[in-house]
């Protein structure tokens, strides 16, 4: 870990916030991905059955 | 080959699938090696101390919120001009991405302002284009969620974003239309008295390299996500009528 000197707390809460938000964007980002496409095979697989 | 073969969605989906892999891992490479690098490998600044590893954040979030904001404008023109649907999926993919980066280069900034003028904000007008730029990104998104017809909504969405690229422009440019406020200029430049040191340079090109790679990685997911949902949409009025 460098020496962050007086500024420790300044710099580390903006990486924090950042790569938070960034983590936060990419998991979204996947988890809705993931979810909309479940759906679209559940409704095509549905209406194939029924014609 | 033709670009616009590409607005055909299901052949918008398979490149995109196939590219992705290689768009995720070097993404993340990128940000993991600038991020480390500029964070444990890069010296305090003699003035702005340990502060201005903040700017391996600031920049690259600062950069991608403008250019997301031109790439929507870009899509949107497409759809305006061509009316091809996936064109304006993808600005409305791009969209939250855009709302992300404005905002990490908001806390950042206002992070790395406290310390080194001795404030969190000031109605500079670097500072005020951006929040401007923000509040038009929660704009076009409310927008496109207000709207049930996806047509009508791809038109007045378009329409916002051309509205909106003037402050896009602004954002970039403001600190050179008025030489005032508290921001400084670009830490990039071709002029080497402007330019950030070599040593903040370089891990700072390899940080906007990854978030470039990661916007271009989250369009292209989201922008399937998009088109799927559209799809389930039309797949569930069918079967409405049908039964």
């Amino acid at each position: 870990m460098p020496d962050l000197g007086k500024y420790a707390d300044t710099v580390l809460s903006a990486y924090g916030a950042s790569l938070l938000l960034l983590a936060a964007l990419v998991v979204l980002t996947i988890w809705r991905g993931r979810k909309v496409r479940r759906e679209m095979e559940t409704l095509e697989t549905r209406m194939k059955r029924n014609g | 080959m033709s670009i616009w073969e590409y607005a055909n969605p299901k052949k918008f989906l398979t490149t995109s699938e196939k590219v992705m892999p290689a768009l995720w891992v070097s993404s993340a490479v990128l940000i993991s090696a600038g991020l480390i690098w500029g964070f444990f490998f890069t010296p305090d600044d003699y003035r702005q101390g340990s502060t201005v590893k903040i700017i391996f954040l600031h920049v690259p979030s600062a950069l991608m919120a403008i250019n997301a904001w031109f790439m929507m404008l870009v899509a949107s023109l497409v759809w305006v001009i061509r009316r091809h649907h996936v064109s304006a999926l993808a600005a409305r993919a791009a969209a939250p991405i855009g709302v992300v980066m404005t905002v990490i280069a908001l806390i950042t900034g206002a992070f790395w302002g406290q310390p080194m003028w001795g404030t969190w904000w000031a109605w500079d007008p670097r500072l005020t284009s951006f929040l401007v730029l923000f509040l038009f990104y929660l704009g076009y998104i409310a927008l496109w969620e207000a709207i049930d017809n996806p047509d009508t909504a791809a038109d007045l969405t378009s329409i916002l974003c051309l509205v909106g690229s003037v402050f896009a422009v602004l954002s970039r440019y403001a600190v050179n239309f008025w030489n005032q406020g508290l921001h400084q200029g670009a830490s990039l430049s071709l002029d080497e008295k402007e330019n950030v040191h070599d040593a903040f340079s370089s891990p700072l090109y390899v940080c906007m390299a990854g978030f470039a790679l990661l916007f271009l990685a989250l369009v292209l997911y989201r922008t399937g996500t998009e088109i799927r949902a559209r799809r389930i949409k039309a797949l569930m009025a069918r079967e409405r009528l049908e039964a």
